[in-house]
């Protein structure tokens, strides 16, 4: 396994009228190749501005800065826009969650597979054309050659995002940024189009990056995940150790939140997490999670909460020992 | 069941779409057929892919749309005789989207009050204390009664929706998936909040939802739609143990639970979810189904009764 991506004390800074949004907060990831990481959180945690930083996609305005944000050993924060615009999409891709507003509803499919080899690669049309079909092929759409005439809105929302994974593959990526991408489909689409991610992600070597709030998801699809809330990451693991010993709190009620049939009792109360997210604005010191957790004492108040990491790849944030953390998982039931 | 509260027997919407410039239109059976009772106080679960029906199921018992043909039948007297306003008082919705069904431009007094306004109930002077109890019940501090929706969270907004469904204190509340937008933490809350209303006000609910962990979680019965109709009804824990049609299976076995070592599931459901214009002839589902034999394809599998319905010809045992 070779390091692919690695961020190290990613900050975006967004500056509004009220003050200095900081939206996302010495976030640390590293993916290998063939190795899929997850990142899950609620709503407005900065999964999707962490994807967007390394992609340098970031609204305007904001701002990014980090100890190292390196791909294949390149460092991305000092190249030019040119350079930036020539990996993007060709060692890294990324992918949405709304495929009706990604793809363009002007061209045909065909014509935005095919520019996305011919912008990075010297090839002819006709080389692109069967890259394009081959990929089709792969991503599951029978009669692809037919379907390069098609325009977005002829096809399902499935059969879209299909498209959206084979323009993502069209130059052979390194690394893979899906950002919600089943979030607009069925659950039977969903599962196939997961499955599709995968067995695509084993094939071809790629790291791969899923972001997504759906803890089932992240229990099937990662090897690696990042808990993330309100800006930072909170907990990291492997899936295994996330879900079965998850150890910051904020984790264990994510979980307890969550029906599941055959485990939580039907008509019961579910867990919940009271209380609302804060809004990270200005410099706000101590534990985000302080005023929704049922273990805070007033040392969650001050200075930073260092990430602790007890082994390789797995750490957590958050003042108290992992033992006692594991023995208080009880409060959320 | 001996007197269903709602009882919806043998109804279809049709709807005349048009298909392209030149081309006539043609018609879509949203919902085709359906026959289901709802029994006073249980929790109805109505599941399905988009596009099957569910939400025209429940604008038809909001008594929004018409029925084709058939009727619905509401304390054994036919909707198409009840007078809307009457219906609306006893039948209540609760939408998916709490960005999109409150309006942005009034307070959360003000729209939680609509109901009141629009049926004259009691004295206007009575109506903020009305909406301070409703605000209460479902756990909005009173002080965002003068606020407005844009200042709210996602979970604050949909229980001003389920205040504005309750203040008329309805029997029956239809819940079009009142939680998928909102993230899984308030999701808890919100069912929660619902759980305990039922019991408290002793309501009825119809819960349409993509998600079947809801479902599981909620419903007494669940009933499962596919292309506008019922393929399969039974009580929850049953369904859930043991499925009998293979759209039901396909959909259990398509639920992620958060559970690492089971990885992902195999649906062998194929790509694509037939055009409801032109619906596959014989038992709809044939086209996707793993089982489907020569029967299938020529004849529509019969309709069953009982506590168990299942529309197969060759249901899973």
């Amino acid at each position: 396994m070779t390091l692919l991506l690695d961020i190290d004390a990613l900050h975006v800074d967004i500056p509004l009228a009220a003050g200095v949004l900081r939206a996302v907060q010495e976030v640390s990831l590293h993916v290998q190749r063939g190795e899929t990481v997850c990142l899950v959180g609620e709503s407005g945690c900065g999964k999707s501005l962490t994807a967007l930083a390394v992609m340098d996609l970031l609204p305007a305005r904001s701002v990014r800065r980090a100890e190292r944000l390196a791909l294949e050993g390149e460092e991305l924060q000092r190249l030019s826009g040119r350079r930036m615009a020539d990996l993007r999409g060709r060692r890294m891709a990324m992918i949405f969650q709304e495929p009706m507003t990604s793809l363009n509803p002007c061209y045909t499919i065909g014509n935005q597979l095919q520019e996305t080899l011919r912008r990075h690669r010297p090839v002819s049309r006709h080389a692109a054309r069967e890259r394009a079909v081959f990929l089709l092929e792969k991503v599951g759409i029978t009669a692809a050659g037919s379907r390069l005439r098609q325009y977005p809105h002829q096809l399902s929302g499935g059969l879209r995002q299909r498209v959206m994974i084979a323009m993502s593959l069209m130059c052979d990526p390194a690394l893979m940024i899906a950002d919600e991408p089943t979030t607009a489909l069925d659950v039977t689409i969903q599962a196939q189009i997961l499955s599709l991610l995968s067995s695509l992600q084993a094939e071809f070597g790629m790291g791969m990056i899923l972001i997504t709030h759906d803890l089932g998801i992240v229990a099937r699809i990662a090897h690696r995940v990042a808990v993330m809330y309100c800006g930072r990451v909170v907990e990291t693991g492997s899936a295994g150790e996330i879900f079965r010993h998850p150890l910051h709190p904020y984790t264990q009620g994510l979980l307890a939140c969550l029906p599941v049939p055959g485990k939580t009792r039907p008509g019961k109360h579910l867990g919940s997490i009271s209380g609302m997210v804060p809004t990270p604005i200005g410099n706000i010191g101590g534990c985000m999670f302080r005023n929704r957790c049922p273990h805070a004492v007033d040392d969650c108040i001050g200075g930073s909460i260092p990430l602790r990491e007890i082994s390789a790849g797995r750490a957590y944030r958050c003042l108290l020992s992992p033992e006692s953390c594991l023995a208080k998982r009880a409060a959320w039931s | 069941m001996e007197h269903p509260l709602i009882q919806i027997r043998d109804v279809t919407k049709t709807y005349r779409v048009g298909t392209g410039l030149l081309r006539g239109k043609r018609d879509l059976k949203a919902v085709n057929g359906v026959t289901l009772g709802v029994a006073k106080g249980e929790v109805f679960g109505l599941v399905g892919e988009s596009g099957c029906g569910k939400t025209t199921a429940a604008k038809l018992i909001l008594g929004l749309e018409q029925p084709t043909s058939g009727e619905i039948l509401y304390h054994q007297r036919p909707t198409a005789s009840i007078p809307r306003r009457e219906l609306a008082r006893c039948v209540q919705p609760v939408f998916q989207d709490p960005y999109a069904s409150l309006n942005p431009r009034k307070s959360v007094a003000s729209i939680i009050s609509l109901p009141l306004r629009v049926h004259r109930v009691g004295a206007k002077a009575e109506w903020p204390q009305r909406v301070a109890e409703i605000m209460a019940v479902v756990g909005l501090p009173p002080r965002l009664a003068g606020s407005y929706p844009n200042q709210l969270s996602g979970g604050q907004r949909q229980r001003v929706a389920v205040a504005r469904a309750l203040i008329m204190h309805p029997d029956v509340v239809v819940c079009d998936e009142p939680t998928s937008a909102l993230d899984v933490s308030v999701q808890a809350q919100i069912l929660n909040l619902l759980l305990d209303l039922r019991a408290e006000l002793g309501l009825t609910y119809l819960l349409i939802s993509h998600n079947l962990s809801v479902v599981e979680h909620m419903a007494s019965r669940v009933a499962v739609m596919y292309l506008g109709r019922i393929v399969e009804e039974s009580p929850t824990a049953d369904l859930f143990r043991s499925p009998r049609h293979p759209y039901t299976r396909a959909l259990l076995d398509s639920v992620l639970t958060p559970e690492p070592e089971k990885g992902l599931p195999e649906t062998h459901l194929g790509i694509a979810y037939p055009n409801p214009i032109a619906p596959p002839p014989g038992c709809t589902f044939h086209p996707r189904c793993p089982h489907a034999r020569e029967i299938c394809r020529r004849q529509p599998p019969p309709a069953t009764d009982g506590d168990r319905r299942v529309e197969c010809h060759f249901p899973l045992q």
